[in-house]
């Protein structure tokens, strides 16, 4: 597949995710809250598009759109979605937490915040290997007014990390108005301060946001330190499914739905002259593999609750 | 074979795990170029370069997060939170973060991570780098917390803390870093997890931690006098805790007390109380003890400090009066 097509393949992937399991949602058949990246798709997939199976990548609550976009496999990753014992974590991490060491993929959150010490350790290690490796770090706009942000952003500085700090401002902090809770919307404009370069980026235009973490990635593995990249977008979903979105108007979601990431690549693409006929392929493969994902996982064994006391302790399976 | 204080038994071991194993790392406030606040960190940045033994701002919360990222991802650190009054500012990244990542992700990632810390229980420097807090660690799932109480043990404590695959608070107590003790110049590592019987006895039991090992053993000596004889264990693991060598010492003496610089209500103490009562209730001749500082924060001054404490006087009389 080319590279135009492999960034619509990403973004679609994620997006077929996120409605399908709104559905289940819907249905009452997903076990607990769903945190949905519906709306957020480019800002996952431009910036895995920079990076290699070596790089390490820190997630949030928010994460299977990260995931995805750094190529975790499917139906494992749906699996732990249901904490089903074929999940990629055993079914014990849930919707908030999917690994893959193999990928590089160190995990998702549970504390909104507390991802980025944990992405800067991992850019240390990159450091030390001497092997231009870098970490990238995906956190919200609400964990920018945490005190892990400016923690690491000045460590990151001033120890020149190959850190890639990813600023998903999606403009509401869980269920408040990110603007009410600050100053200065925006959240790049810090980077100066720390001494490092920021930069706002349309969070919905998959190709803006490549073109940033190129640049970004390549001065983290020049060893020219860290970047803050604040990705502009929108949480099409409440917080969590079925949150009543009070503190947002309807007309405002649908102005921000114009923006979609997929309708405006696909528009793209086709003025780039790719048919209509391959796109339409796409999506229907994987409007299949996701739709099997999810059969497959509402299908899988629940893990034995004795379980529950394996690997409190490295060393120590019951 | 050679004198070794408690502070340089510690720089000795952390110099021989850095040249045993290149992953291992060490990151905190003054432990390169000051070589440690307290100076237990001297030559390591000399003998390991900047990369290796790196001073950080003081941000808690990011420190013990560099040393969870970079346990994740193949190396050991070793990350320092100067007083252990100031976990406040990094408990997530222990508990949460730490404590959890093997368990949540089913064993991908191994947290082989030392968190070093002291505390400067009767120091005399008041309340914000005085107390000695084991015992919210101890409540915490996957994570191990150790604290010696001789310069050996620091020593064989700290490098199995380095090798282990987990999680490990490192206690250090300052006002013992002068003490000294002979150690043997082999490579040795004393087990986390397991007891010391101090001072074998018979009458009663007596489990003390950190500073207070070293006065029960002195109240042990003045107890002799009058033939009554302790049996001193120090547990040297808070988590996970050798309750057997415990119960099995109760089991023969038949009495309890323990000895803590922590606070009583909900602490190490009341842990060991419960376990012997709930094991041995059958064996006990009186209830179990506890000696602790009382209820309060410790005030600037070692005049509150030396009244606060248990000392080998109050611990002698707690033996005294368990015997009735």
């Amino acid at each position: 597949m080319n590279d135009a097509l492999h960034l619509y393949e990403r973004m679609m992937l994620i997006r077929q995710c996120e409605e399908q399991l709104n559905d289940v949602f819907a249905k009452n058949l997903f076990p607990g809250y769903i945190h949905s990246y519906l709306g957020q798709e480019a800002c996952a997939v431009g910036i895995c598009a920079a990076l290699n199976d070596d790089d390490y990548l820190m997630s949030n609550h928010r994460g299977r759109g990260h995931y995805l976009a750094k190529g975790m496999e499917l139906r494992s990753m749906m699996a732990e979605m249901f904490g089903k014992e074929t999940g990629i974590a055993g079914g014990r991490g849930g919707e908030m937490h999917a690994a893959d060491p193999a990928l590089g993929i160190l995990g998702g959150n549970g504390i909104v915040g507390a991802g980025l010490p944990i992405g800067a350790g991992a850019a240390y290690t990159a450091q030390l290997n001497g092997k231009g490796q870098v970490a990238v770090v995906f956190f919200g706009e609400g964990a920018s007014n945490n005190g892990s942000f400016g923690e690491t952003m000045n460590l990151a500085a001033a120890w020149k990390l190959p850190l890639i700090m990813v600023c998903e401002n999606n403009l509401y902090a869980e269920m408040t108005p990110f603007a009410n809770t600050v100053a200065q919307p925006d959240v790049a404009m810090r980077a100066e301060g720390y001494g490092m370069p920021g930069e706002v980026v349309d969070g919905n235009d998959v190709l803006e946001v490549r073109k940033a973490a190129i640049r970004a990635v390549e001065r983290a593995r020049v060893g020219a330190g860290p970047t803050l990249l604040e990705l502009k977008t929108y949480r099409w979903g409440g917080h969590f499914q079925g949150d009543p979105r009070k503190y947002r108007s309807r007309e405002e979601e649908k102005a921000w739905m114009e923006k979609c990431p997929l309708k405006r690549y696909r528009a793209f693409m086709l003025e780039q002259d790719i048919d209509a006929g391959s796109i339409e392929s796409i999506d229907l493969r994987l409007k299949t593999e996701v739709e099997e994902a999810i059969r497959l996982a509402l299908a899988a064994d629940e893990p034995r609750p004795e379980t529950a006391l394996d690997h409190v302790f490295a060393g120590e399976v019951a | 074979m050679a004198s070794k204080t408690y502070c340089w038994a510690l720089i000795d071991a952390i110099h021989e795990e850095m040249s045993r194993d290149e992953t291992v790392v060490l990151l905190g406030e003054d432990v390169a170029e000051a070589g440690g606040a307290f100076g237990a960190s001297r030559t390591l940045l000399e003998s390991f370069g900047p990369r290796r033994v790196r001073d950080t701002p003081i941000s808690e919360e990011i420190i013990v997060g560099l040393g969870v990222g970079a346990a994740m991802t193949g190396k050991r650190p070793i990350v320092e939170i100067m007083f252990m009054d100031f976990l406040g500012l990094c408990l997530d990244q222990i508990f949460n973060q730490a404590a959890k990542t093997h368990y949540i992700y089913s064993g991908a990632f191994k947290m082989p991570l030392v968190i070093r810390t002291s505390t400067a229980v009767e120091m005399g420097i008041g309340p914000h780098h005085s107390q000695l807090l084991e015992s919210w660690l101890g409540h915490v799932p996957g994570l191990k917390v150790v604290m010696p109480s001789t310069p050996r043990d620091a020593k064989g404590l700290m490098k199995a803390a380095i090798r282990d695959d987990n999680p490990v608070v490192f206690i250090e107590h300052l006002a013992m870093h002068r003490v000294k003790e002979d150690i043997e110049d082999d490579d040795f590592v004393i087990p986390i997890g397991k007891a010391d019987v101090k001072r074998k006895g018979r009458d009663v039991t007596v489990v003390a931690t950190g500073l207070q090992v070293a006065r029960a053993l002195a109240a042990a000596d003045e107890l002799a006098k009058d033939g009554i004889e302790i049996e001193v264990i120090d547990p040297r693991t808070i988590s996970p805790l050798d309750i057997d060598t415990i119960v099995e010492s109760v089991k023969k003496t038949n009495r309890a007390l323990v000895v803590t610089s922590s606070l009583k209500p909900f602490g190490f103490g009341s842990e060991v109380s419960a376990e012997i009562t709930e094991r041995a209730f059958f064996h006990l001749d009186a209830p179990v003890a506890r000696l602790t500082p009382p209820f309060a924060p410790a005030p600037f001054g070692k005049k509150f400090d030396a009244w606060l404490n248990p000392n080998a006087e109050s611990i002698a009389a707690s033996v005294r009066s368990l015997l009735g």
